[in-house]
């Protein structure tokens, strides 16, 4: 365990180790999304009430849990930059900000889509909507941070302060903006109880929600793949993986 | 493991206690704002003008103003402690003053609370103390403006904690003043929306004891946990330079 803890402050162990493991998790990732899709798109019954428009949370539900569990993960990595001053921890957290952001845009955006035609709006300033909101507005900020500093080591280290206190606001701002204002469904899944849906409909979405999942194992080990070799540019050990015979 | 056996090594004169060099801080920000007081009245000037904006931008009917007030005035704060913060630490980050601070063997978490205290006292307090004026502007009720003025009592300190995460944050960087708001405002939400919240379940008659209590919690949160992240901040942006 340990020794796998340290093995994780090489980089070039890492970019070793994340090739390995890429095209698992893409190909297993993309069975699973697409069975998932297109099992829910196409074969799922229809919702008895909002009929095929509520197809759409095939999507929406699988970016709106990642897009929170992705800041999840980024504030565990932030606690790692500070403690143990990990690279690594900090090239995940780097990597991963635009994707959270990304997801959190598409929540958004699909659920807009949604609201249309079954709230009648695209738009409300609706508890779950705005904490969204506010969690790409975070996410917003910690990409700008980092791009701001442009010493590596007190890069890695505002940011994941940043990334922690942000982390501490995210309940306040859900429960604040909760007892404010509320439209939105309660959670479709938990983990303690039994989905109120029929198994045709919660299974293929699980399908997509551990597909996506896998997906974005994969784009972020791509993503810190190619921030370690930026960052590690001048070491001998990149020189000659990009350039095998010229390497001086 | 062995820790015991190294030489300690002592200071040469006896630290001064925690509370007098807090006292000493806050002193000394105190009277360096008064002695640039243009610096400290321009964030005041920018809450009332900004204030005065809704009515000529919005609309200066008094069924709106009467329902918007609060939370106009409550925006204006927030703004104008966005604008305020560029300077809780510039100054000293500039002419070294914070590593001096930074190098007392008193705990940085202390210093920064004193910082953070003076701060607030010379642009948090004189915005409560001119809510009620611009509150008869916008045409809140007297119960209205009592209740708003007591949020901004209490929310304006979480305002200023807060916000000195964020400022020891961008320190030293260049597009430090725009960064410090983009980074600032998602955390400012909570005390926004229960701030206004108050004030319009007071201007309903219901009881808003429960909402300055949990005001209260963030302030009590704010003060404990903030200082922690701004000073924690501030080593990495001194190390940085």
């Amino acid at each position: 365990m340990w020794q796998f803890f340290h093995k994780l402050g090489s980089p070039k162990w890492f970019y070793g180790i994340a090739g390995r493991w890429m095209p698992w998790l893409l190909w297993s990732g993309l069975v699973l999304a697409l069975v998932g899709i297109v099992w829910g798109l196409a074969f799922a019954p229809k919702d008895y009430l909002q009929g095929n428009s509520y197809r759409i949370i095939f999507i929406h539900v699988p970016t709106a849990f990642l897009a929170q569990s992705v800041y999840i993960m980024m504030a565990s990595a932030a606690i790692v930059t500070l403690v143990w001053r990990m690279k690594l921890a900090d090239v995940f957290v780097k990597s991963v900000a635009p994707v959270g952001a990304v997801l959190t845009f598409l929540a958004l955006f699909t659920g807009a889509v949604w609201g249309k035609p079954t709230w009648g709006t695209w738009w409300i300033w609706d508890a779950r909507l705005t904490s969204m909101l506010i969690l790409l507005f975070l996410y917003f900020g910690v990409i700008a941070l980092g791009a701001a500093i442009s010493d590596e080591k007190s890069s890695a280290r505002a940011v994941a302060v940043l990334v922690l206190v942000g982390a501490v606001n995210i309940p306040i701002i859900k429960y604040s903006v909760e007892w404010w204002n509320t439209l939105h469904q309660p959670a479709t899944f938990k983990l303690t109880e039994k989905p109120s849906m029929p198994v045709e409909m919660w299974l293929p979405l699980l399908l997509v929600v551990l597909g996506l999942y896998l997906l974005f194992g994969w784009l972020a080990f791509v993503r810190m793949q190619t921030e370690i070799l930026y960052r590690e540019r001048k070491t001998h050990w990149v020189k000659t993986l990009i350039r095998p015979e010229g390497a001086a | 493991m062995n820790s015991e056996a190294r030489p300690v090594i002592r200071p040469m004169v006896r630290a001064v206690p925690i509370l007098p060099a807090m006292w000493a801080v806050l002193k000394r920000d105190l009277q360096v704002n008064f002695r640039q007081l243009q610096d400290t009245l321009n964030p005041l000037l920018f809450f009332v003008m900004v204030v005065s904006l809704f009515p000529l931008g919005v609309s200066p009917e008094v069924s709106f103003l009467q329902v918007a007030g609060a939370g106009i005035l409550w925006v204006a704060a927030l703004l104008s402690t966005l604008l305020s913060l560029d300077h809780l630490y510039r100054h000293d980050f500039d002419d070294g003053t914070l590593e001096q601070l930074a190098l007392q063997p008193q705990p940085l978490y202390w210093l920064v609370l004193a910082k953070t205290v003076a701060h607030w006292l010379v642009t948090g307090l004189p915005l409560v103390l001119l809510a009620p004026i611009l509150g008869v502007m916008v045409h809140l009720d007297g119960n209205s403006i009592a209740v708003l003025c007591l949020t901004l009592l209490v929310g304006t300190p979480v305002l200023s904690f807060i916000g000195s995460i964020g400022a020891a944050l961008t320190l030293g960087l260049r597009s430090g003043g725009v960064l410090l708001s983009l980074l600032i405002i998602p955390l400012y939400i909570p005390v926004l929306i229960f701030g206004t919240g108050t004030v319009a379940a007071a201007a309903e008659g219901a009881p808003v004891g429960g909402y300055l209590a949990l005001m209260g919690a963030f302030l009590v949160l704010a003060i404990t946990l903030a200082p922690f992240a701004s000073a924690a901040a501030l080593r990495i942006s001194l190390s940085n330079n």
